[in-house]
């Protein structure tokens, strides 16, 4: 491929590891069209080689990519699992956030991958040019131009064409409305956007109000910023309040739409038992506000009849990145104090972000299942702040979207349906995730998680007082998950769980049998547990200090940990020995004008080499056994 | 009883109580020389509410006409009931961090209760306390009274009989009025020697083992070879001790050991962090900013990691090393025992069962002298002048919820215990954390007197709830990550009174049931 200046380089260092790896390794690193493998030269060792794997196993169907994982050996001789079942000694390019090249040092140069699962890979390669070479192709090879270079395309899970068609119906939208109540005497299927005439962004299968006529919607969608208009996301049943959602509208400081009015007249009309609808503007006021001068804007309130505008005050895209860095940054802190982590945390602001969206969610079920009123959410173009939203709501109104099934048609229809028409396109072409997913749920289940309790719990009302908030460490501490495994009680209960229910299945085949045989029932009598059968996977603990306590307060240790021989002494810590890894890292701003069309003054880029998945799940704990899902 | 005078007012109809976690209530208020009582007027409710007055760390007035927020909350009550009489409002704040109010009609009767609780929530005569009164029907005052005692202890440990022995130097308590009557010190010290050792150390305390590592032979606090003093002042305290004729151990006097200084707050500092924290913990403002710089603006957070590094610095010089280690910092009956109790934690899994750690808890703090009488005698709500006040055992509880946190699988006792802990030092029916000694104790005949708490946790019924039911024993040692990204608030004890951590009960509830039925059917 042309893009690969250089297509492998011996001898080359990796440094630092995502996963409690202690010492360097050496190895070759090879560049393909698609992905970066490192393989280290000690066979031995071999096993411990690059992780590459996002659980999300893109590519981990290729056969003939020797499977990697099982025990990994401690250097005081005891056995530890490592985490990742299936592993795969490839970085693909798509996962690459960003590289960076730090200056030329005698020992070699260094080169950084940063993912954008927020894994990193330090390279020490020995020759200039090499390093030059590699930082290169990198830098090209993780920003496809084109759609046609995406990894995507050329992903080839050996299956047939029927079951790649198969896969694309696995989540099915209508499926899920129909499961809503929709469409009904309010809410109806609209052919209006077929062909994707109307809405480009929108899915060509939507549902709007009964009385909304095809004039209506077309004279709105031209008064919506990308030709957005009020659609369906959520009908709730119960109370017959619906969640819509759209772009702001194009009013400018005066300008109004008739056809709009209507349109969100029609939306009232499709909840008999109300008044009046919310009209949520996701962002915070001002912007909304600034928006006007470029002919954008909100709702007036004078203009409409009937509604209610509510403004929640989710900051855009851009500042949740730079938030989202600060973040990162604040995960990756090492020898930090706890002033200075607490501080990071604060001015990050990505906490205040998340009880944003957070609240967004929290208004819009409250309406819709207290107050029994509709909702319109939208923000500037309605894929991002509007998308959090929603979601949220549902989340939080229906138990449905709290099991594993569920979620995925959430984000199905509030990402990827209201988002880019293009994800159909490449039907053809491309594998749905889903399926993959469902296969492999085993390991996403969560073990406290009871069906029947969070079907009759109804709505879900979390607390958003600031303390509620906590940093998701699974997904941004870099210092927790570079610590050896973890005792996981998660994994305990599932074991747990999944024994039960085949002891359970075994004890009443054989009640069954003895009530045959004897013609009388069995009751069991209530039996004091002790110890579980060894069965359950013994677990262990860090078999070394994963921390030493000897320099000051919270140990650079595991900078170190790369360089020193197994038996370090930890005493004695000479720091010449640290090399500038941790502290003058600094990543780069990905330039997202590559592909992206710029949309408005405040948001909305449609950014195809987006670094991260957006809502965070803070604040898992209190409704741990209402979610279907694991988070962490 | 001379308790009476001091209640002028013993039973109040139509009260109304609000607490957290629970609907208000309207019933009859009663108190006691040790309690509060709350009937709800619905009888078939049977709702009790029974608070020692020693738990009571503040008691805040407010004489505001609440008729509104009172019809409020009662739409169908009657106006005439309360048409002409004013009502006093009392907000009780507890030692274990839960707050009440209390609606009480008629201002005087108000302040009778509130003088009444005042007064009998701080009295200072330990003989008087409830400890001395409590008489459970299912156990005897004749019952064994504490888990161990020093001698049992050095029985047990018999590796430890070729170098250590057991002093009764301080049989009388002369010695060290602080140390139990027998301590386990070196075989090549002479009880003379202790003797001098004693003159020359704050408040008589002699080096004295409290951790043998039966790995290595190593052990944390004395030992005979050459090892490491760590030292939990920083070296300026240190020095400035010296001016005072304390100090520390200089270099050319003690050659082979080295000194490491870790600076641990104390006192004044560490209560003033618990006031803060918990302050910023009632803090009701939706502000996500204010949140996280009174958070850190407490520094509780910044105590627990160096307790847990400093923890984990002794232990890293045991386990590792090899070598022995004295601890201490200016008195000895604060960091120094967190420190060491921790440290043991970390390295020695015997003591991560439910026994195992009761058995700490009662070596390391009650008969090793922490003084929790001083030390615990007002919490975070408390108006009074701070005196002896310091949280110390709260933060070492914290610290073992850090471990408890990270660890999930490795400690052998729930998170529930900790924080029944939390509240009986505070306050108890039982006589356990009574006193700052054991001759204090022994001087008032507590262990005659009173119930052993540690003794009813580990009765059946108790045990239930405080063990964890995914323990599983491990051999290993567990170092816990210090890193600030790592630790955590102790939401179940600083927030123990939301809705959010009542979820997370419910959790803990749920796997306990999991576990439970799962052994139910693996035996079956």
């Amino acid at each position: 491929m042309e893009y690969i200046r250089t297509p492998k380089v011996e001898n080359v260092h990796l440094l630092g590891r995502s996963k409690g790896q202690r010492k360097a390794s050496v190895g070759t690193l090879y560049l393909s069209a698609t992905h970066s493998m490192f393989i280290e030269n000690n066979p031995e060792t071999r096993k411990e080689t690059w992780e590459a794997v996002n659980p999300l196993g893109e590519g981990r169907r290729d056969a003939d990519l020797e499977k990697l994982g099982g025990e990994e050996f401690g250097d005081d001789g005891v056995e530890r699992r490592t985490e990742v079942h299936e592993q795969d000694p490839r970085v693909l390019h798509s996962m690459v956030s960003s590289v960076e090249r730090l200056p030329t040092t005698p020992a070699g140069c260094q080169l950084i991958l940063r993912c954008k699962d927020f894994r990193i890979f330090q390279l020490l390669i020995q020759q200039e040019k090499d390093c030059f070479d590699v930082h290169t192709s990198l830098l090209r090879l993780s920003r496809p131009e084109k759609y046609s270079e995406l990894y995507c395309l050329s992903f080839n899970p050996n299956i047939n064409k029927e079951e790649r068609q198969e896969s694309w119906n696995f989540i099915d939208l209508m499926a899920d409305y129909k499961r809503m109540g929709v469409p009904n005497n309010l809410w109806v299927a609209s052919a209006a956007n077929s062909d994707y005439r109307i809405c480009e962004t929108y899915p060509s299968e939507l549902f709007i109000p009964k009385s909304a006529t095809p004039t209506v919607i077309l004279g709105s969608s031209r008064f919506r910023s990308r030709g957005r208009f009020p659609a369906l996301s959520y009908f709730h049943h119960d109370t017959l309040a619906a969640v819509c959602r759209c772009s702001q509208p194009l009013s400018g400081f005066s300008g109004r739409c008739q056809e709009d009015e209507l349109m969100l007249q029609a939306v009232m009309k499709s909840n008999p038992g109300s008044a009046y609808i919310y009209v949520v503007d996701t962002r915070p006021k001002l912007n909304a506000m600034a928006n006007r001068a470029a002919g954008k804007g909100y709702e007036n309130e004078d203009h409409y009849t009937n509604i209610k505008l509510h403004f929640i005050g989710i900051e855009n895209i851009h500042v949740m990145r730079n938030s989202q860095q600060k973040m990162i940054d604040v995960g990756e802190m090492r020898s930090a104090s706890m002033t200075d982590f607490l501080w990071g945390l604060e001015n990050s602001g990505w906490l205040k972000h998340i009880k944003a969206i957070l609240d967004a969610g929290v208004f819009i079920a409250k309406a819709v299942a207290d107050e029994g009123v509709s909702v319109l959410v939208h923000c500037s173009d309605g894929w991002d702040r509007t998308a959090q939203a929603c979601s949220v709501a549902s989340v939080l109104l229906d138990p449905f979207y709290r099991t594993i099934k569920g979620m995925m048609a959430l984000i199905e229809r509030d990402w990827v349906s209201f988002g880019h028409k293009f994800s159909h396109r490449l039907h053809e072409r491309s594998h749905s995730v889903w399926p993959q997913l469902w296969k492999d749920r085993a390991d996403f289940t969560n073990p406290l998680y009871k069906a029947e309790q969070s079907q009759c719990q109804g709505v879900l009302r979390p607390n958003t007082t600031p303390y509620c908030f906590k940093m998701w460490k699974g997904l941004y501490n870099y210092v927790e998950r570079s610590t050896p495994p973890y005792q996981s009680p998660a994994d305990l209960l599932s074991a747990v769980r999944e024994e039960s229910q085949q002891l359970e299945e075994e004890l009443t085949n054989h009640q069954e049998r003895i009530t045959v045989l004897t013609g009388k029932p069995i009751m069991w009598e209530k039996v004091v547990v002790k110890r579980r059968t060894p069965h359950v996977q013994q677990r262990h603990c860090g078999p070394d200090p994963t921390t030493t306590y000897t320099i000051p307060v919270t140990s650079p240790a595991q900078d170190h940990r790369s360089f020193v021989p197994a038996n370090q002494n930890a005493k004695v810590k000479d720091p010449a020995l640290s090399l500038p890894l941790g502290q003058t890292i600094q990543v780069k701003h990905l330039n997202t004008d590559d592909i992206s069309i710029s949309s408005d003054l405040e948001s909305g880029v449609a950014d195809l080499s987006s670094r991260s998945s957006s809502a965070g799940e803070e604040c898992k704990d209190p409704e741990t056994y209402v979610l279907d899902f694991t988070t962490g | 009883m001379e308790f009476s005078e001091h209640i002028k007012t013993a039973n109040v109809e139509d009260v109304v109580l609000q607490q957290p976690l629970h609907p208000p209530s309207k019933g009859t208020l009663c108190i006691t020389s040790h309690h509060l009582l709350f009937s709800d007027r619905e009888e078939r409710s049977g709702r009790q509410v029974l608070l020692l007055l020693r738990n009571i760390d503040a008691v805040e007035k407010s004489s505001v006409e609440n008729l509104v927020n009172y019809f409020g909350l009662f739409p169908n009550a009657g106006r005439s009931d309360r048409a002409t009489e004013s009502s006093g409002t009392l907000v009780i704040k507890c030692k274990d961090l839960r707050v009440l109010q209390l609606e009480i009609p008629g201002m005087e009767q108000c302040l009778n209760i509130a003088q009444s609780i005042e007064t009998l929530s701080c009295l200072d005569c330990v003989a008087e306390m409830y400890p001395f009164f409590y008489r459970p029907s299912n156990a005897s005052l004749r019952d064994q009274w504490g888990l161990s005692t020093p001698e049992r202890h050095y029985t047990e440990m018999e590796a430890l009989h070729g170098r250590w022995r057991l002093s009764t130097v301080n049989q009388d308590y002369s010695v060290c009025p602080s140390y139990p009557p027998a301590v386990i010190v070196p075989k090549a010290i002479g009880d003379d020697a202790l003797k001098k050792a004693a003159k020359f150390r704050q408040g008589g305390r002699f080096p004295v083992l409290c951790y043998y590592h039966r790995k290595n032979g190593t052990a944390a606090i004395e030992g005979s070879d050459k090892g490491y003093i760590i030292d939990t002042r920083s070296a300026q305290q240190a020095q400035q001790a010296r001016m005072m004729g304390g100090g520390f151990e200089s270099k050319s006097c003690y050659s082979g050991w080295k000194r490491l200084h870790r600076h641990m707050e104390r006192g004044k500092t560490l209560q003033e962090s618990l006031i803060k924290l918990v302050e910023a913990c009632g803090d009701k403002s939706p502000n996500m900013d204010r949140w996280l710089s009174k958070l850190e603006n407490s520094k509780w957070l910044s105590h627990v990691q160096t307790a847990l590094s400093t923890a984990g610095l002794l232990a890293e010089c045991v386990e590792r090393d090899g070598r022995s280690v004295l601890v201490h910092g200016s008195e000895g009956t604060g960091s120094t025992l967190l420190i060491s109790t921790l440290a043991q934690l970390i390295m020695d899994p015997s003591c991560r069962t439910l026994e195992g750690f009761l058995t700490l808890l009662e070596r390391e703090f009650v008969q090793a002298g922490h003084p929790f009488q001083q030390r615990c005698s007002h919490s975070a709500f408390s108006h009074a002048r701070l005196q002896q006040e310091c949280p110390v055992f709260l933060l070492l509880l914290d610290c073992v919820w850090q471990l408890w946190y990270q660890f999930p699988l490795a400690l052998g006792f729930s998170e529930a215990l900790l924080l029944r802990l939390a509240t009986e030092a505070y306050s108890s029916d039982y006589g356990t954390f009574l006193c700052n000694s054991d001759m204090e104790r022994c001087a008032l005949q507590v262990k005659g007197k009173t119930h052993c708490l540690f003794r009813v946790l580990l009765k059946p019924r108790e045990r239930e709830q405080y063990t964890n039911p995914l323990y599983e024993p491990n051999e290993l040692a567990i170092w816990p990550s210090v890193h600030p990204q790592s630790l955590q608030l102790w939401r179940g004890f600083f927030l123990r009174w939301t809705q959010q951590t009542h979820h997370l009960e419910l959790v803990q509830e749920d796997i306990r049931n999991m576990v439970i039925e799962w052994g139910k059917l693996a035996l079956s």
